[in-house]
């Protein structure tokens, strides 16, 4: 308690107090484990992870309250480089990527990597383009960039529709997420569990803003991480493929390629589709070879990267930073940090998948007689919640590749149980999974309702307004925003890596050359980033429903999840046209952004704006 | 005033330097690599084919590494400039 009055205290004190969280949790598992010797039931372990660590997630929310602009908007500017790099870690991992990612490289395959390339490679472009440049700014929010560098309401205006379709999008699939969980850890139906996943993560983030979510994302990240890379280290070392599986699973890759020519993975097809479900019809490492297959990979990349350099609730992460320099420095901890999990999730993909393949392996399933396949306890239990069906299409009693349909996104949440592994390990996951979704919503809710409350409220409708008053509104905004996303999310519009590939595609339309330009172009000016916000969304929103509901066909293969391609096309041509048809910007803009482009000095905008 | 623009000029043009050959690199494992990737599964890299090590793996571990050392040159640039922060 007192330790988070003395701020400056409690800062030099992270490492000790992080490291005796860590330590707290290893013993939590061990009880854990103790308890489910001693005859504790599945569900209970389940009950007592996910129960256990939103209490400390809420118990940190609530001890960070704070009633101070500054550290309400920005985490008073005070964290160091490393933990906020564990929070953006946090806040960057959501829900797809614990839970979706290793199973769509199962059931994808090569392509899919693009994926892990392009979530990692983005920060390359939010470190040399973007960071230290926002933080030179001193913004409380991406759109009071775009309003300031430009100038004028409309700008602002234009950047905080942008945020909120983009955030909002991806809001609904975290929340999606925490209900899924909680309501299968809580034992309560989905439609509660969706509003207690909300509550939860509302308790991290209301009374302390950015200063209680960076907090908890720190937290979080330290959850996650060891709940998603303690059961592939055990797996691998339990297959003899040793304690560091990442640097160790290239045979198990080519083992798979033998397995699959003698399996016919690719050549039998499923005679017919099970809705959700999917059979395993690609190779492993199964490159694109043709033109369109290259295209496809290679936008996919682009689009994940340019939506990462253009997230707001990533990029304002870096404003909570002390110094220009360690916003720089935070950027390559935070992919260090994001890095641990996705070198390891084709791993986890390639041993899952090496369990099922393999007929040596008490595990295997493909090729295997249906009676045996049902008698795993996690087929039968996976096919009743309908994440998995076995169909003996010919009648052979053998599970062929074609007769075996799986929800991809159950990969990580079964591993534990198809490799064999204790209840504690599937609890264990399950809290990752929960810190995951619940981190990554904070920090979008956090986004969203921030710049409606700074950027909307203050700035555009009620300049006059009172600390006290700003602090009240931006959290009205917040549970209101909170509940909408869990109105929409109990929907359940799209899978969950859908709407999260829309969030990224929609933020590059709108905001990747605004922002980039907005730095890196002096000539840029307010006609030419208003057209390019506008005509970026315009176009890209008007490709996504042309190729997902109006019928087009696909121009180059850019399908639904790649229309960011298409929208910052046009926003970069627009804004471009536009700026240079309209006159320069005045000195005091262009003095403006030389002064963003050094690091010294004084930030453009004061605290407390 | 005038030697501190010249200053910041070259400060501004080290900086744009850098992140040229930056977004180099980053367009070579992001992009190019991956377009490649079948003739590189012919080689084998720690018993993995390359094509799909570089996808899995070695763009990533190259963004890693490319970004502490852009902190480091960039920090480098300021500081030889005059244009770091006061500590």
């Amino acid at each position: 308690m007192s330790i988070f009055r003395m701020q400056g205290a409690f800062i030099d004190n992270l490492p000790k107090i992080y490291g005796f969280y860590t330590g707290g949790f290893i013993v939590f598992i061990g009880i854990m484990a103790l308890a489910e010797k001693a005859g504790m039931t599945a569900d209970t372990i389940g009950l007592c992870f996910v129960g256990f660590t939103i209490v400390i997630y809420a118990l940190i929310g609530w001890m960070s309250r704070t009633m101070q602009l500054d550290a309400y908007y920005v985490a008073g500017r005070q964290v160091p480089a490393v933990f906020n790099g564990m929070a953006t870690a946090a806040d960057w991992m959501s829900g797809a990527s614990f839970v979706a990612m290793a199973g769509g490289i199962y059931m994808g395959g090569h392509p899919y990597l693009a994926f892990v390339v392009g979530w990692t490679g983005g920060y390359v472009l939010v470190a040399v383009l973007m960071a230290p440049y926002l933080r030179k700014f001193g913004c409380y929010t991406v759109p009071d960039f775009i309003g300031t560098r430009y100038g004028g309401n409309l700008a602002r205006f234009c950047a905080v529709v942008v945020l909120v379709v983009a955030s909002f999008t991806y809001v609904t699939a975290q929340i999606n997420a925490t209900g899924t969980i909680a309501s299968r850890a809580l034992l309560v139906p989905f439609g509660v569990g969706i509003w207690l996943g909300l509550a939860g993560i509302l308790i991290c983030s209301m009374l302390g803003g950015m200063r209680a979510v960076t907090w908890t994302q720190v937290a979080q990240y330290i959850v996650l991480i060891v709940a998603y890379l303690v059961p592939v280290i055990w797996m691998s070392s339990k297959q003899g493929f040793g304690w560091f599986p990442q640097l160790e699973y290239g045979d198990a890759v080519r083992k798979i390629a033998v397995l699959e020519k003698t399996l016919q993975v690719g050549v039998l097809k499923p005679p017919q589709a099970v809705p959700g479900l999917t059979a395993l019809t690609t190779l492993h490492n199964g490159p694109p070879d043709t033109f369109v297959g290259h295209v496809r990979f290679a936008t996919l990349v682009a689009c994940m990267m340019m939506g990462t350099a253009s997230l707001p609730h990533i990029l304002m992460r870096y404003f909570t930073t002390p110094s220009v320099r360690a916003a720089r420095v935070s950027v390559a901890w935070s992919l260090l940090f994001i890095f641990m999990l996705y070198f390891t999730a084709p791993a986890l993909a390639t041993f899952t998948k090496l369990q099922m393949l393999d007929p040596s392996l008490p595990t295997a399933i493909i090729g295997k007689a249906l009676s045996d396949v049902n008698a795993h306890v996690w087929v039968q239990k996976w096919s009743q919640v309908g994440g998995l069906k076995v169909i003996d299409f010919n009648g052979d009693g053998i599970v062929q590749v074609n007769e075996f349909f799986m929800r991809g996104d159950i990969v990580v949440l079964a591993t534990p149980e198809i490799a064999g592994l204790p209840y504690v390990i599937s609890g264990l996951v399950a809290a990752g999974g929960m810190a995951a979704a619940m981190s990554t919503a904070d920090g979008l809710l956090l986004a969203i309702a921030n710049a409606l409350s700074h950027d909307l409220y203050y700035k555009m409708i009620d300049p006059k307004a009172d600390v006290r008053h700003r602090l009240i509104v931006a959290r009205v905004l917040l549970v209101l925003i909170g509940a909408a996303g869990a109105a929409v999310a109990s929907l359940r519009l799209t899978g969950i890596l859908g709407a999260v590939a829309w969030a990224f595609d929609f933020a590059m339309s709108g905001l990747f050359f605004p922002l980039v330009l907005g730095v890196w172009w002096k000539r840029a000016n307010r006609a030419g980033a208003i057209a390019g916000m506008v005509i970026g969304l315009g176009v890209g929103t008007w490709y996504l429903y042309m190729v997902y509901a109006g019928g087009m066909k696909p121009w180059w293969g850019i399908d639904h999840l790649r229309f960011g391609i298409i929208g910052a096309l046009a926003s970069l041509v627009s804004m471009v046209v536009v700026t240079l048809l309209t006159p320069a910007p005045d000195k005091e803009t262009q003095d403006m952004v030389d002064e963003v482009r050094i690091p010294k000095g004084q930030t453009i905008l004061g605290s407390a704006h | 005033m005038a030697a501190d623009n010249s200053q910041k000029e070259i400060h501004w043009n080290r900086t744009r330097n850098l992140m040229i050959v930056h977004l180099t690199i980053w367009f070579v494992f992001s992009f190019a690599v991956h377009w490649f990737a079948t003739p590189l599964n012919k080689i084998s890299f720690m018993n993995f084919p390359l094509g799909f090590y570089m996808a899995a793996q070695g763009s990533l571990i190259v963004f890693v590494v490319q970004l502490f050392t852009f902190a480091w040159q960039q920090n480098k640039i300021d500081q030889e400039t005059g244009m770091a922060e006061e500590e």
